[in-house]
């Protein structure tokens, strides 16, 4: 679980620093096969999403009528190269729509729970209080629970107060749903802080809040950023919420949209690779240049329900 | 446009309604004489988030296990009725099965995956080795329907005489096979193994992430110690380094495990969950969306939670321990 490795620990990241030297035996025959191995996997792991991304720039006849990789004899005829896949996709099949649903989805479902559970993070980790380790454990029981026990009564309830497939029905999901990771998260880093900072406020006669507001937020930042990178690219990928509580329609985000088009276009592969490309962008770009801080999010949270 | 005002409203109306909130409340209890302050200032942080976790996830799965007694209008007590029928259907068994399946060789095709780049990317020189792990890595960042996406072009089928714009069936048919329909190909359930190869490439970064960490922790002396008692580097893996990181690799391996019990979207957007690849995350929401049943969909989310209990408990357990030593 979860709890075998120190959450935030400096040492799960993708990149590895530099290391003392000498560490490395290195032989001529098996150097080789390590290399074509690694290679092999590389490819396997890479070509797939190249063959969709190199597709959705591509004339729609001749997508139909030849492999994708047959641009790599020709790659610089630019007749054959197109953004009106991705005109069509934005536009005629609604994902343009979709991207905006799933960026108003996606941000208050991010900001909401990372400030209530802070608040609770800072109460479990620095005050005393009755019913204390019950309340901790039952979070730490929820983090596996799988989240469909929550769906068929969520609806009852949001259908009575009338915000089946409005955005508050999947904020208040999301935020809820992801409550349990983000307060076991931050409480966790929280411990880890200098106690002697605490104890000086303390004796200096500051309250619970000004500590909370001016000492503990600021110095909790690399866990609140990561809290917040993977719950955002856990709220924009997920589908299974949305297509619940918002559905296929005016509100549905990029997730249900392409899960329709796939059912809808069936073949018609020069749209559906644009469509699921820009499905990819935004966690691309934000996985990408905030890798490090996701990485320490994943390691410490890796069993959310 | 004014789809994006309104998020901009509900992040400032949610944060400082929120905060607000917060301030509110602690004014008020600063107000009470010490002794009580004191007593009542936690309960109103951690409070909210109570809250939350109580109305949108304790109360409904209790809701929800009651309702996996009732008929599908949630009207007429039925008993064991809903469990006794799905367990009847051969429909739900042979979901069951899949589910199996994916549980067997998901979670240690993910465990296998991420140790053999982690063990041979380590052989490599630095740079190398970050730039191999990231690679692997990125398909983390992408969605499970984005990911259904590129693989179902992968498996794409044409007719025989037509080209092959399926990366798997043109090297098929470069080596001489007729084309295949993939993913209606449901002999020794092909499909389903097929639909599985998408989640291990997925999930292979993640595993290759943590073991690699663990293994970069064990000490080079043990492993130094081996090579000088003329170990081969096979024994050396497996008698040294393994029994080092087994406890990462019990982390990953349950990790996936409960990602992978709840499997529905690469179904869902692959199958639907036809050709007899159907499992019980998809049929949940057959069940719900499709038919309406309540009964029977709550009893299904049943079923999982119960599969979960002995995780849970497992995770409070190693909770515990760790506070112990903490």
């Amino acid at each position: 679980m979860t709890t075998t490795t120190p959450p935030l620990a400096p040492e799960a990241e993708v990149s590895e620093p530099a290391k003392p030297s000498g560490g490395k035996p290195r032989r001529g025959i098996g150097t080789i096969i390590v290399r074509v191995a690694l290679l092999a996997m590389v490819l396997a792991w890479t070509i797939p999403t190249i063959g969709l991304l190199v597709t959705s720039g591509r004339e729609p006849d001749v997508v139909s009528n030849s492999g994708w990789w047959t641009v790599l004899s020709s790659p610089l005829d630019f007749t054959q190269w197109t953004a009106q896949n991705y005109d069509e996709v934005l536009t005629a099949q609604g994902m343009g729509n979709a991207f905006l649903n799933s960026l108003v989805v996606t941000i208050p479902a991010t900001v909401i729970p990372i400030l209530v559970a802070a608040f609770a993070a800072y109460a479990f980790t620095f005050m005393k209080f009755p019913g204390r380790d019950f309340f901790f454990i039952m979070l730490v029981g929820l983090l596996v629970v799988p989240l469909q026990v929550a769906f068929i009564p969520l609806l009852q309830i949001f259908g009575e107060i009338g915000i089946v497939g409005t955005f508050p029905a999947v904020w208040l999901a999301h935020a809820a749903f992801g409550m349990p990771l983000a307060v076991y998260l931050l409480r966790n880093y929280m411990e880890g802080l200098p106690g002697e900072v605490i104890e000086s406020a303390k004796v200096d006669g500051a309250s619970h809040f000004v500590t909370f507001w001016r000492l503990i937020i600021p110095m909790s930042t690399p866990a609140l950023a990561a809290y917040a990178i993977f719950q955002f690219l856990w709220v924009w990928n997920d589908l299974l919420v949305a297509l619940i509580f918002l559905g296929p329609g005016e509100n549905e985000v990029v997730t249900v949209n392409l899960s329709t088009l796939v059912g809808t276009l069936g073949s018609d592969w020069h749209l559906l690779t644009a469509a699921a490309f820009i499905t990819m962008i935004v966690p691309m770009v934000v996985f990408l240049t905030l890798q490090r801080y996701f990485v320490r999010g994943l390691t410490a949270g890796s069993v959310k329900g | 446009m004014l789809k994006a005002i309104n998020a901009l409203l509900a992040v400032l109306a949610g944060v400082g309604g929120g905060f607000a909130l917060y301030l509110i409340l602690n004014w008020l209890v600063e107000r009470l004489p010490g002794r009580w302050e004191d007593r009542i200032k936690p309960y109103i942080f951690i409070g909210p988030a109570i809250v939350f976790v109580t109305i949108f996830l304790v109360y409904p799965a209790l809701r929800t296990a009651y309702l996996s007694f009732f008929d599908d209008d949630g009207e007429e007590f039925v008993g064991l009725a809903n469990y006794v029928d799905l367990l009847g259907e051969s429909s739900f068994l042979n979901a069951l099965f899949n589910n199996v399946l994916w549980l067997i060789v998901v979670p240690a095709g993910v465990v296998i995956a991420g140790l053999i780049v982690a063990v041979l990317a380590d052989q490599l020189s630095t740079r190398g080795e970050n730039t191999v792990k990231s690679f692997i890595f990125l398909p983390m960042a992408i969605s499970f329907v984005g990911a259904s996406t590129i693989w179902r072009f992968v498996y794409a089928f044409e007719p025989e005489g037509r080209p092959q714009i399926g990366l798997l069936n043109a090297v098929w048919t470069f080596f001489g096979g007729d084309p295949v329909a993939w993913i209606q190909n449901d002999s020794f359930r092909l499909n389903s193994f097929l639909l599985m190869v998408i989640m291990i490439w997925l999930q292979t970064g993640f595993a290759m992430v943590l073991l690699s960490a663990a293994i970069k922790n064990v000490p080079t002396e043990t492993v130094e110690a081996a090579r000088i008692d003329g170990a081969s580097e096979i024994q050396i893996f497996f008698q040294v380094v393994v029994p080092q990181i087994w406890s990462t690799v019990v982390t990953v391996f349950v990790t996936v495990l409960i990602l992978t019990l709840k499997i529905f979207d690469i179904i869902y957007v692959m199958t639907g969950g036809r050709f007899n690849t159907d499992v019980i995350g998809n049929r949940f929401i057959t069940e719900l969306i499709n038919f309406g049943r309540d009964g029977r969909a709550s009893a299904i989310v049943v079923m999982l939670l119960v599969a979960v209990i002995p995780v849970m408990i497992y995770q409070v357990r190693q909770f515990r321990q760790m506070e112990a030593t903490r």
